[in-house]
């Protein structure tokens, strides 16, 4: 079995199974935001429950709109406190903690061998701690806060060797965004993504996340990282409660199989509207930007602030461009107010906005107008995704944002 | 009479209903925006029991379920597309909006060609073309939650949920 089968045999209290049939498992952890816990909680309520099954594994965090941005919301926000209070859920995060998915990592929850299911698309980024995770709405999240079990299909696993490491100014979001030009985005719906390979070996937690985020862009139901020794290292102090890590077996079987050698790998960017419609950075250059966002749960954490301020060194944010940094959570937020790196990125002329999902989805700080161009570390393009249904995203590694916003045009990083 | 509203390959989920939107909670103004990145004028053409037609992957991206909403409140009544993405099949079929997998059907119609779904044999006719396009039949407890209006109101009716602790 591969590590997702073995993950959702165990959930369901099996010693097999296979890709295809439908099991009843149980969730380790869920989690829901601002946008998506209101209507589990509509869906809870129409069902006549009144608790969660179990509030140590409910996390709820408000992020989307962080802190609140209209009044609809500072409601939203005042009832989803008042059913945190009602059910007594130990781990809230309100709107000063940051993104749900740096936040649920961060906290611990994201364990080797646990299925953990989050009201949000992206819950597939803690597959880079080995776990099982996927995303859902808001009626079969009401279904796990009544039962703590939702039934899945066991999906066909692909299997993604990495070999070779990136060159400087090279990211693991170069790599992802390599791997869904090629798969396209549905080349991988209703599967599970399986990195490895020795290449994995010299990618951080922190550029795991930000390739197991993007499985879903390709419309993989979950995308994992086998543990090892950094998955240990991220963990320690951190992980809540006694792990078991889980390997695919030797003789598992995948729906298919590819390896990218990343030794050669070029600054890689998706172009509007599609994530599949990647080019390399070299192909693009020169395309002008009003906007350069630097954060979201793809790429807003501590190294690709450091990144970004690397590239930025003794330089501006070019005139007329708007560079936003939010980091992803308080915690990165600090560390790099520590390192000093906030105080640069400030002095280069960037905004810094407090951790949240921010630019990224066209209805917080930073919404593009018609014919706007942004160059952003975030995860779609998709038509009208951050702001006008005129406006132009490309998506990109926090360098070559960096890179762009210096230059005021999409620029490779190496050439700064 | 139900007519087709035809749309291409990876319509995404902020294609039927923008981010911004999501805050609102009365499902007849979530309609009223339904498309409004590829059409604005949308929600303002569709009749009643009408039909979305799609390409590949129909519903990408954000989990958000106002999708579905959005859609059934905009008075569509089924979405017949070649692909779905995964999340939104399971947030469809939970809302009570029919959504059926039929391949080569996109190319198959034309706006306002007159449709008739039958969600119990699969079968989907272009009317106004004479053609007929055969979908994956849904199983039986699918069509009865489809039935009850959406995994809610069915679970409640088998009795399924029993009330708070």
């Amino acid at each position: 079995m591969t590590i997702a089968e073995k993950i959702l045999a165990r959930a369901s209290g099996r010693k097999q199974v296979s890709p295809g049939e439908i099991v009843e498992a149980k969730v380790d952890v869920t989690m829901a935001h601002d946008l998506t816990a209101p209507l589990a909680i509509e869906a809870l309520e129409g069902m006549g429950v009144k608790r969660v099954w179990d509030p140590s594994k409910v996390v709820i965090v408000l992020d989307h709109q962080a802190p609140a941005t209209t009044l609809e919301l500072a409601k939203d926000h005042i009832m989803l406190r008042k059913f945190v209070e009602d059910n007594r859920i130990p781990n809230f995060c309100d709107v000063d903690q940051g993104i749900c998915h740096e936040v649920v990592p961060e906290m611990g929850f994201a364990l080797p061998g646990r299925l953990v299911v989050g009201a949000d698309s992206h819950s597939c980024t803690y597959g880079a701690l080995g776990c099982f995770a996927t995303g859902v709405g808001s009626t079969d999240m009401a279904a796990i806060f009544a039962t703590g079990k939702l039934w899945f299909r066991v999906p066909e696993s692909m299997l993604f060797k990495i070999s070779g490491k990136l060159r400087n100014r090279v990211a693991p979001k170069d790599i992802i965004l390599k791997i869904i030009g090629d798969v396209g985005v549905d080349g991988a719906t209703y599967r599970a993504a399986e990195f490895i390979g020795d290449g994995i070996k010299h990618i951080t937690v922190a550029g795991r996340m930000t390739m197991c985020n993007m499985g879903v862009e390709m419309g993989a139901k979950t995308a994992i990282v086998p543990p090892d020794r950094l998955t240990r290292e991220y963990l320690k102090g951190r992980a809540r409660g006694k792990y078991k890590e889980v390997f695919s077996d030797r003789d598992a079987e995948y729906a298919s199989k590819s390896t990218y050698d990343v030794s050669k790998l070029e600054p890689q960017v998706a172009c509007p509207h599609r994530v599949d419609n990647v080019r390399s950075v070299r192909e693009v250059q020169g395309i002008e930007v009003d906007q350069a966002f630097l954060g979201s749960c793809t790429n807003g954490r501590l190294e690709d602030l450091v990144e970004a301020a690397k590239v930025m060194k003794g330089k501006k944010v070019a005139k007329g461009v708007r560079m936003i940094v939010s980091p992803a959570s308080r915690e990165v937020y600090v560390d790099a107010l520590n390192a000093g790196v906030i105080q640069r990125l400030v002095n280069a002329g960037a905004i810094v906005e407090s951790p949240a999902c921010a630019a990224c989805m066209g209805c917080h700080v930073g919404i593009l107008g018609p014919g706007e161009v942004s160059i952003s570390s975030s995860n779609r393009n998709f038509k009208g995704r951050q702001g006008s249904p005129d406006a132009y995203v490309y998506l990109a590694s926090p360098a070559t944002v960096a890179a762009s916003a210096v230059k005021g045009k999409i620029t490779d990083p190496r050439d700064v | 009479m139900s007519r087709a509203w035809v749309f291409g390959n990876d319509v995404s989920t902020d294609d039927i209903i923008a981010g911004r939107y999501l805050i609102k909670h009365d499902p007849r103004e979530l309609g009223t925006h339904a498309m409004e990145n590829i059409d604005p004028a949308f929600s303002k053409k569709i009749k009643p029991g009408d039909v979305i037609v799609g390409g590949k992957n129909f519903g990408c991206g954000s989990s958000r379920e106002q999708a579905p909403i959005t859609l059934k409140a905009a008075g569509i009544s089924a979405v017949v597309a070649e692909s779905f993405a995964r999340i939104f099949y399971r947030n469809s079929i939970n809302q009570g909006l029919p959504v059926m997998t039929c391949p080569r059907v996109r190319s198959g119609f034309k706006n306002l060609n007159e449709i008739k779904v039958d969600l119990k044999s699969g079968t989907v006719r272009n009317v106004s073309a004479g053609k007929v396009f055969k979908a994956e039949p849904f199983p039986d407890f699918i069509l009865e939650i489809l039935k009850d209006g959406g995994l809610i109101p069915y679970l409640k009716r088998k009795g399924a949920i029993k009330s708070g602790k």
